[in-house]
C-alpha cells in the first residue's frame, strides 16, 4: 500500500489565507501586549514557530511528496549540534555564516541518507528513515566526544554582527522572536512557492502516482532525493534556532519520539499545504502545554487525542475547517 | 576467543535472536497480511509482562498464568481488531503510524493506572530454575534454552499453520490480493481478526515467558519494539521465514558486537539493516 | 452561511478558548505573598516511582515545620519532566517565568538536569538537585544559586575501590551501560581502584537502555577476575542481578556496585542478589535514631517504605529549610541565603553532611551487603567522600 491518495488541501481557501495572515499580524503584535510572563510566552511561541518551521519541512516530505519519514528529527538534531560545535566557548559565534552552514550539513547528511534510503518504498521507507535517524542517534548517545547522552550547551547565542554595524541583538527573546517569525514567513512563502513550480507539480505527481511519473519520463529517483535533501536543510534550519533558542542539544533532537511529534503536528494539522503544518505544530504544542497542566494522566489525553484526531479529522485540522466548502461542491 | 567461548556466545545469540523471532513474527503477519503498521507492539509485550506477573501471584504457577494471559491477550487482540484496526486497513500507513503512536501513550497510562510503576520479578517455575554448567565458571540458565525451544516450536508451527493448513492458505491469499480473496467468497474479516489476534497473543506471550528473565518495568516494551521492526524490515514484510533469519541474523549480530566491537555496538544492527537494503531493497524475503 | 464567515467564526471561537485557557493559570495565579516551590520530576514513564518518593520526602520535611517556610506558608507547582531531556529547558521555564516559582526543585535525570541547569545559571532561580548526579553541575558549571542534596556520579564508586582491594579482589571487571552516567561512574571506580592497588583487567560496556548481558556475561567468565564492579540502575539493574546469579558467576566471582545496583529492585531481583556488596550514602537498614524516625513517619504518612530518593527529597527541604529560617522567609535574600544552605550540617537519615565548595554533598559512603531483600549496612565504606569539584570557580 502506498502513502497517502486523497487528494490534500492544495489551493488555500481564502479564509484560510485571511487566519493565516490574521495570525501572523497576531505573533506580529504580541511582543506589544503587556502581560505577566511576557519572556515566558515569547519562548514558547517562538518555540511553537521554530517547530511550525520543522512541520513544514517533513510536510515538503510527507504531504507534497508522499513519502513518510519516522527519522526526519535526525536532520533536526544535527543542524542543532552543528551550532554546538561551532559555537567557541567563550564568545558567540556569527549568525551569518553559521546557520548556512548548520542548514547545508543538515542537507548533506539528508543526501547521504536519503541516497540509500529513497530507494525504498512505502513500509520499508518509513522503517528504513528510522533505522537511520536511530543509527545518529547512538552516535551521539554513545560518544562522549560528541557530548554523549548529556549533551552540549551552547553558551551564547549567535551573534548578528556585520562588518562594522553591531546588528540585532539575540540575546533579547523579542528580537529573536521577530528573526524567528520573519524566517517562519520566509519559508512558508518559499515553500509555497515551490508547491506549484514545476518542480513541486512533479513532487505531486510523485505522491499521486509514482509508476505513472516514471512512465511518462520523470526520474523520479532524482525527485525524490533532492526533495529529501531540501527538506533535511529546511530541518536544519529550525534544529538551529532550536539550539540557538534553548542554548542545549542532545541527542533526543535526533530521536524517534521528536521525529514522531513532527508528523503527528503535520497530520494534526492537515498536509500537503503547509499552512496545515503551522497550524498543526501550534495546535499539538499548545494541546501537549494544556494536558500536561491539567493532570498527571496526561498521557492518557493525549494519547485519546491522538487517536480521535485519526479517526474523525482524516484530514487534519483544517480539513474539518473547510469542510463544508467541499460539501457545498 | 577461544572455541568454547565462541560456541558460548553463538548461543546467547541464537536463543535471544529466537526470543525477538516470536515478537517479529507477530508483526510480520499483521504488516503482511493486513499492511498494517502497529508501532503498540511493544506495548503488548510489555502487556504480556505484567500480565504473568499479576496472574502468576494470583495463580502461584507461571504455567497457568501464561495460558490465561495468552487466552486474554487473544481476546484483547480480537477486540482491538474489531474496535479500532479494522477501520484502518484502506487508511495510509501514516495515519496507522499516529493511531498506533497514540495507543502506545494511552497503554503506557493504562499500565501505569492498573499497575504502578515499579520494578517487579515473576518468579520461575521451580522445575526450571536451575542451570547447566558450561565451564569452571559459566552456566547457562536451563530456562533460557527451555524458552529458546517454545520459540522453535512456536516457528515450526507457524509454518505448518501457514503453508500446510487452509487457514494458512487464506492468510496468503489475504495477503497476496485482499480484493480478489473477498471475491472469492472468503471471509476476509474473519482472516483478519484471526491474524491481528495471533499477533498479539504472540507479542503478549513472549512477554510472559521473557518475564522471569527480564523483570518487569515500565518502558519495557519501546526498546524491544525498535529491534522489533529492525528484524522485520531486514527479513521482508509479510515473510514469517525471513523473520526467523533476520531474527537470528540481528541476535547474533548484536551479541558478537558487544563484545568484539563495543564502540560502535549501538549503532550496527541498523548499519546491517542499511546494508541488507542496499543489496535488497524489500528485505530477504518476499513472502 | 458562507464559508468564509464559518471559517472566521470558527477560527476566533477556537483563538478565544485557547487564550483563555492559556491565561487561566495567570489569572489564578496572582499574588499571594507565599512562597512559590516548583517540583519539576518524573511523574511519568520509569522513573515515576523516584519523582513521586522525592516529592514526599520534601513534603514531608517542610511538614515538620509546620509546612512553613521560615515562616511563610507555601505554595507548589509540578511539572512532568518526562525523564525527556529534549524537553528540559522548555520544562524548566515553565516554572521559572510562567509560574513564578522561587525555588526549582529537580530533577531526576541527568540529560534534563542539563537543561535545568541552563534555566538555573541564565535566570539565577534557586535550584536544589534532589537526585541527578550529572558531574557538570558542581564542577565546571557550578553556579551560587544551585545546590546538590544527593550525590555526584563518581561519589558512590569512590569509595568502592579501596573496599574492593580490602578484600583480596584486585583484578576487576567492570561493566555498565554506555551513557554519561556509567562514564561517570566509572571515573570514581578508576581512580579508587588503581589508587588502592587493584587492576582494572577490562572495561565492559553495551548501549545504554539494553538489557541482553548474556555475551557479556559469558566474557566476564572467560576473563576470569576477583570480582565484577558494575553500574546499573532500575529495571536493567534487576536483569543484570538475575542474569549475574543465573549464569553461576555470583559463586566465583564477586559481585560489586554503585548502590543503585540494588535500590528498589530488590523485590524484583530476589535470591539473585544475595551476598552482592555496594556503596551508597544512604541505606535503609542505617541503624540511627534519625533513620529510624525518618523511616517511621514517611510509613505513617504515606503508606509506603521510603528509599533512598524519598531521603534526598527529604534532605532538600531540610535544606531549604534551613535557609528560609536563616533569612527568615525572604528568598530575595540570597547572600544570607546561599550562605545559610552552604554552611548547614543536614541531620539527615543518611547521617550528618554538609555541602562541598561546589556545593555537593560532603557525606560518608556505607558499604552494603545484600541479604534476603535487604541491603545491610556491614561498615563505612569510606568517610566524607567529596566530590573534586574539579574547574568549579567558586569558592
Amino acid at each position: 500500500m502506498s502513502a497517502s491518495s486523497k487528494a490534500p488541501l492544495e489551493r488555500l481557501p481564502g479564509a484560510v489565507r485571511a487566519g493565516l495572515l490574521l495570525g501572523a499580524l497576531a505573533l506580529a503584535a504580541f511582543p506589544f501586549i503587556p502581560m505577566e510572563g511576557r519572556d515566558f510566552y515569547l519562548q514558547m511561541l517562538t518555540q511553537m514557530m521554530i517547530l511550525a518551521m520543522f512541520a513544514m519541512s517533513l510536510d515538503l516530505l510527507q504531504g507534497v511528496t508522499g513519502l513518510v519519514s519516522l527519522g526526519h528529527a535526525a536532520y533536526f538534531g544535527l543542524a542543532g549540534y552543528a551550532l554546538a560545535f561551532l559555537t567557541p566557548s567563550g564568545e558567540p559565534i556569527s549568525l551569518w555564516w553559521s546557520l548556512p552552514v548548520a542548514a547545508l550539513g543538515a542537507a548533506l547528511a539528508a543526501l547521504v541518507i536519503g541516497f540509500f534510503v529513497v530507494r525504498t518504498q512505502g513500509i520499508y521507507f518509513i522503517m528504513v528513515t528510522m533505522a537511520f535517524a536511530q543509527m545518529v542517534f547512538f552516535l551521539f548517545f554513545d560518544n562522549k566526544a560528541l557530548g554523549g547522552s548529556d549533551g552540549i550547551y551552547v553558551n551564547f547565542k549567535p551573534d548578528a554582527a556585520i562588518g562594522g554595524w553591531a546588528g540585532i541583538d539575540l540575546e533579547n527573546k523579542a528580537t529573536f522572536f521577530y528573526l524567528t517569525l520573519a524566517i517562519l514567513i520566509g519559508m512558508f512563502l518559499f515553500l509555497r512557492r515551490l508547491l506549484f513550480s514545476p518542480f513541486g507539480r512533479a513532487l505531486a505527481g510523485i505522491r499521486a502516482n509514482e509508476h505513472r511519473m516514471r512512465a511518462v519520463g520523470y526520474g523520479t529517483y532524482g525527485y525524490k532525493l533532492t526533495v529529501f535533501t531540501l527538506a533535511g536543510g529546511l530541518a536544519g534550519v529550525a534544529g538551529y534556532l532550536w539550539a540557538a533558542q534553548t542554548g542545549y542539544v542532545n541527542p533526543e533532537l535526533m530521536g524517534f519520539h521528536m521525529s514522531a511529534h513532527a508528523i503527528m503536528m503535520v497530520i494534526l494539522g492537515g498536509m500537503g499545504n503547509f499552512a496545515g503544518a503551522i497550524v498543526g505544530a501550534f495546535a499539538f504544542e499548545y494541546t501537549l502545554h494544556l494536558f500536561k497542566d491539567i493532570t498527571k494522566h496526561w498521557q492518557l489525553l493525549m494519547g485519546s487525542f491522538i487517536v480521535l484526531v485519526v479517526v474523525f479529522a482524516p484530514r487534519g485540522l483544517l480539513g474539518l475547517l473547510v469542510r463544508d466548502k467541499e460539501a457545498a461542491k | 576467543m577461544d572455541l568454547a567461548n565462541f560456541l558460548i556466545q553463538l548461543l546467547n545469540g541464537l536463543q535471544y535472536g529466537l526470543l525477538l523471532f516470536m515478537l517479529a513474527a507477530g508483526l510480520t503477519l499483521i504488516f503482511g497480511i493486513m499492511g498494517v503498521v502497529n508501532l503498540a507492539h511493544g506495548s503488548f509485550y510489555m502487556i504480556g509482562a505484567y500480565m504473568a506477573w499479576s496472574m502468576s501471584a494470583l495463580f502461584g504457577n507461571l504455567f497457568v498464568a501464561i495460558v490465561v494471559g495468552a487466552l486474554l491477550s487473544v481476546a484483547l487482540g480480537w477486540a482491538l481488531e474489531w474496535v479500532l484496526f479494522r477501520h484502518f486497513y484502506h487508511r495510509d500507513h501514516l495515519d496507522q503510524v499516529l493511531l498506533t503512536f497514540g495507543l502506545i501513550y494511552i497503554f503506557e497510562e493504562a499500565r501505569s493506572l492498573l499497575w504502578g510503576d515499579d520494578v517487579h520479578a515473576v518468579q520461575m517455575p521451580a522445575s526450571l530454575d536451575w542451570a547447566i554448567p558450561l565451564t569452571d565458571n559459566l552456566s547457562y540458565p536451563v530456562y533460557r534454552l527451555v524458552m529458546a525451544g517454545i520459540c522453535v516450536l512456536l516457528a515450526l508451527g507457524l509454518y505448518l499453520l501457514i503453508s500446510k493448513t487452509r487457514l494458512g492458505m487464506k492468510f496468503r491469499a489475504g495477503a497476496f490480493n485482499h480484493d480478489m480473496t473477498e471475491a472469492l467468497g472468503i471471509n476476509i474479516r474473519l482472516i483478519h481478526g484471526i491474524v491481528f489476534a495471533l499477533g498479539v497473543g504472540l507479542a503478549s506471550v513472549a512477554g510472559m515467558i521473557a518475564a522471569p528473565i527480564s523483570s518487569v518495568y515500565p518502558n519495557m516494551g519501546s526498546t524491544v519494539l525498535i529491534m522489533c521492526f529492525v528484524v522485520v524490515v531486514i527479513g521482508g514484510i509479510g515473510s514469517v521465514r525471513g523473520a526467523l533469519v533476520a531474527s537470528l541474523l540481528v541476535g547474533l549480530v548484536d551479541t558478537f558486537g558487544k563484545v568484539l566491537l563495543p564502540q560502535v555496538a549501538g549503532m550496527l544492527v541498523y548499519m546491517l539493516m542499511a546494508a541488507v537494503l542496499l543489496y535488497k531493497p524489500e528485505g530477504l524475503f518476499k513472502h | 452561511m458562507t464559508t468564509r464567515r464559518l471559517v472566521l467564526s470558527r477560527s476566533a471561537a477556537i483563538i478565544g478558548a485557547a487564550s483563555s485557557g492559556l491565561l487561566l493559570p495567570e489569572i489564578v495565579r496572582a499574588q499571594s505573598g507565599k512562597v512559590r516551590v516548583g517540583f519539576m520530576l518524573p511523574y511519568t514513564g520509569t522513573f515515576a516511582q523516584l519523582g513521586v518518593a522525592i516529592e514526599n520526602g520534601f513534603r514531608m520535611a517542610l511538614n515538620e515545620q509546620g509546612g512553613k517556610l521560615g515562616g511563610r506558608e507555601v505554595e507548589f507547582f509540578k511539572v512532568d519532566d518526562e525523564s525527556n531531556p529534549a524537553k528540559g529547558i522548555e520544562n524548566a521555564s515553565r516554572l521559572v517565568e510562567r509560574d513564578k516559582v522561587d525555588v526549582l526543585v529537580g530533577t531526576v535525570h541527568s540529560g534534563v538536569q542539563m537543561g535545568i541547569h541552563k534555566v538555573a545559571r541564565d535566570t539565577g532561580v534557586l535550584n536544589l538537585i534532589p537526585n541527578a548526579g550529572v558531574h557538570i553541575a558542581t564542577r565546571g558549571q557550578c553556579a551560587p544559586n544551585v545546590f546538590r542534596t544527593s550525590f555526584s556520579n563518581s561519589q558512590p564508586t569512590l569509595a568502592l575501590g579501596k573496599a574492593m582491594v580490602e578484600r583480596g579482589h584486585k583484578k576487576a571487571v567492570w561493566i555498565t551501560w554506555n551513557y554519561a552516567a556509567g562514564d561517570e561512574a566509572f571515573e570514581g571506580f578508576e581512580k579508587s581502584y588503581t589508587e588502592a592497588g587493584g587492576t582494572i583487567i577490562k572495561k565492559l560496556g553495551l548501549p545504554f537502555p539494553n538489557v541482553e548481558f548474556q555475551a557479556l556475561l559469558t566474557e566476564i567468565a572467560s576473563l576470569k577476575p576477583d570480582a565484577v564492579a558494575c553500574f546499573f540502575a532500575g529495571g536493567g539493574a534487576a536483569k543484570f542481578l538475575r542474569d549475574y546469579a543465573a549464569a553461576g558467576l555470583n559463586k566465583n566471582i564477586q559481585l560489586y556496585g554503585s548502590g543503585f545496583l540494588t535500590e528498589g529492585v530488590l523485590d524484583a531481583a530476589g535470591d539473585a542478589a544475595n551476598g552482592v556488596l555496594t556503596t551508597m550514602h544512604y541505606s535503609d537498614s542505617l541503624d540511627t535514631p534519625a533513620n529510624k524516625k525518618f523511616r517511621l513517619d514517611y510509613a505513617k504518612t504515606f503508606k509506603l517504605q521510603p528509599d533512598v530518593y524519598a531521603v534526598q527529597g527529604y534532605d532538600t527541604g531540610l535544606l531549604l529549610v534551613k535557609g528560609a529560617n536563616a533569612v527568615k522567609g525572604d528568598l530575595s535574600n540570597k547572600k544570607a541565603l546561599y550562605a545559610a544552605m552552604e554552611g548547614a550540617t543536614i541531620d539527615s537519615p543518611r547521617g550528618k553532611w554538609s555541602m562541598s565548595k561546589s556545593h555537593n554533598p560532603v557525606q560518608d559512603m556505607y558499604l552494603r551487603k545484600v541479604d534476603n531483600k535487604e541491603n545491610k549496612v556491614i561498615g563505612i565504606a569510606q568517610k566524607a567522600v567529596a566530590d573534586p569539584g574539579t574547574g568549579c570557580r567558586m569558592g
